[in-house]
């Protein structure tokens, strides 16, 4: 093994290791102190009593896990279709942009918790997981279209040149020139569209209120006013594990579609 | 249609058969004006012949990029024709033609291989890859880059780069390669030897290259023919042979012939700039 081959393993372990060593540390002084001082349980629970709440709940958490991570998928998957599609209607038609484009702003300047309400009544609250997605997509799909619209764009004039001198149709415009040319655009705005869908579901749930949601959000809303801290710390990790899992896939997604050829993708060779 | 001669100086009439008379692109009173204003183009005839090797020089802004992009077909002309007296017209009447496009720029596709790239004319007409993976790999064989099919574009050199993109031009084997400063971007070494591979290339083969440059020198060492542009308007103001025979190589760039006819471009294009010196 080279020197500089050496470097770059011990790097990619203190990568891995500083920040697990920093948590297990914090984790430990947090266990500690509840103890020392004998904080109360519905203050701040310790850690091993939010693992033991987390276990203890696991199945009925699990169930809540999975309707907010469906809602989350769901939303995503709209807001991707729907974002290329209409990505690529604004780029195949300059009216149809002109007159559509204020308003997929208007949807995306609007706080969502501002218009969940309004969307709860429209859908009805027996159809909340409707709503809950239709708040969800707003959220995700603006990354998404303006991502995509700039990567069409973005494709080279020249090729562009190169391409009508071909005699290429529109169609082989379209496909073999500026989607491959705003893959890297989308897949960043997937990046950032799978944390809002996230968001989005969660703070739906959130506004869609009591009764009625069965998400992990209403499961922080519920075990908060039954002062169980514990389990809301409980579910509240289980959030930001679906958050991290949500954010590696993209990551990976992203680096499978270009590490043969986009930059950002490639390692520096230097 | 009276065909005016802009050559007061034209030495050399070629040695053509009677059919080959016609030219392979006319260019007939053809002016461009932007929508801006600026005048692009103003009055410009030009003939050109299968084969030759045809530069067009001049200073920036006079349009010579703008007579390659007009032969190409990209963006209209204001005035006058372009005819392609010997192409094939589809069923409107538009000329088939038939030319390859190198720009400044390698212009290629980061997310192909270097063989997708080349495939490109192929691929866009319905050709299969299995049919025209003979041609591909021939092409690339003249470039000297067969090894490198299966490469990125970010993996090779510029002057690698370059070189996929001529290939991609010539793949169709096409009667006219219009190249348009090709080698203005990479170092002297490079661009000498890429110099010398595109001579290599056109040596004997019944094929016409328009090269747009701005170097007096790199249009002697490659043309037989060299038409100098000015600016404000674009039009031309000399037509000179280069009456040295090919193969070409590092004897000929020493030689008392490649020295007159550097002499005598650099004279034309002094004479083209009288009055915009001070724009320089």
């Amino acid at each position: 093994m080279n020197p500089a081959e050496a470097k770059r393993r011990r790097d990619r372990l203190m990568q891995f290791l500083v920040p697990l060593v920093l948590g297990v540390a914090v984790l430990g002084a947090w266990e500690f102190l509840v103890h020392f001082y004998a904080v109360r349980p519905f203050v701040l629970p310790a850690p091993s009593r939010i693992w033991a709440a987390l276990l203890a709940d696991l199945p009925s958490l699990a169930a809540s896990t999975w309707v907010t991570l469906s809602v989350t998928m769901m939303a995503f998957f709209l807001a991707l279709t729907g974002g290329v599609a209409l990505a690529i209607l604004f780029t195949q038609s300059r009216p149809v942009e002109m007159a559509l484009f204020p308003y997929a702003v208007i949807l995306q300047v609007t706080p969502v918790v501002a218009i969940a309400p309004l969307i709860l009544i429209w859908v009805g609250l027996e159809n909340i997981t409707t709503a809950l997605l239709i708040l969800a997509w707003i959220v995700a799909f603006f990354p998404i279209l303006s991502n995509t619209t700039l990567g069409l764009r973005s494709a080279d004039h020249n090729l562009l040149n190169l391409f009508q001198i071909y005699g290429a149709s529109r169609w082989q415009v379209l496909t073999q020139l500026q989607l491959p040319a705003a893959l890297p655009y989308l897949l960043a705005g997937m990046k950032i569209s799978g944390g809002l869908a996230l968001i989005g579901a969660v703070v739906a749930e959130f506004v869609a209120g009591s009764g009625t949601g069965t998400g992990l959000a209403w499961r922080i809303v519920e075990s908060g006013n039954r002062l169980n801290i514990a389990r809301m710390f409980a579910a509240l990790l289980l959030l930001s594990v679906m958050g991290i899992v949500i954010f590696f896939a993209m990551s990976g997604l992203q680096w499978l579609l270009l590490r043969k050829w986009h930059e950002s993708a490639v390692r520096r060779e230097n | 249609m009276p065909r005016r001669n802009v050559p007061p100086d034209r030495t050399r009439t070629p040695v053509t058969s009677p059919a080959a008379k016609r030219p392979l692109v006319a260019l007939e009173g053809v002016s461009k004006t932007y929508l801006n204003g600026t005048v692009a183009l103003s009055g410009v005839d030009l003939a050109i012949r299968r084969p030759e090797f045809l530069s067009l020089l001049g200073p920036s802004g006079c349009g010579k990029s703008t007579i390659l992009r007009l032969i190409a077909g990209l963006g209209d002309l204001t005035t006058g024709r372009i005819e392609w007296p010997r192409a094939t017209h589809d069923h409107r009447g538009r000329p088939q033609r038939d030319l390859g496009f190198v720009f400044q720029e390698p212009t290629l596709m980061p997310w192909r291989t270097v063989f997708g790239n080349v495939y490109l004319p192929f691929r866009l007409k319905g050709v299969s890859k299995r049919e025209a993976a003979p041609r591909i790999m021939a092409a690339l064989e003249r470039v000297g880059l067969a090894a490198f099919a299966g490469a990125y574009p970010r993996e090779l050199s510029g002057g690698m780069k370059m070189r996929v993109s001529i290939a991609r031009a010539l793949v169709t084997q096409p009667s006219v390669l219009l190249m348009d400063e090709p080698f203005a971007a990479l170092d002297e070494i490079t661009r000498h030897r890429l110099n010398d591979d595109l001579l290599a290339l056109w040596a004997g083969q019944d094929w016409t290259v328009v090269f747009v440059t701005h170097s007096v020198y790199e249009s002697v060492y490659l043309s037989d023919r060299i038409i100098v542009m000015a600016p404000r308007p674009g039009r031309i103001v000399a037509d000179i042979a280069v009456d040295a025979p090919y193969p070409r190589g590092e004897a000929f760039r020493t030689s008392a012939l490649y020295n007159e006819c550097c002499r005598q471009v650099s004279a034309a294009l002094r004479d083209a700039m009288a009055g915009h010196e001070h724009e320089e």
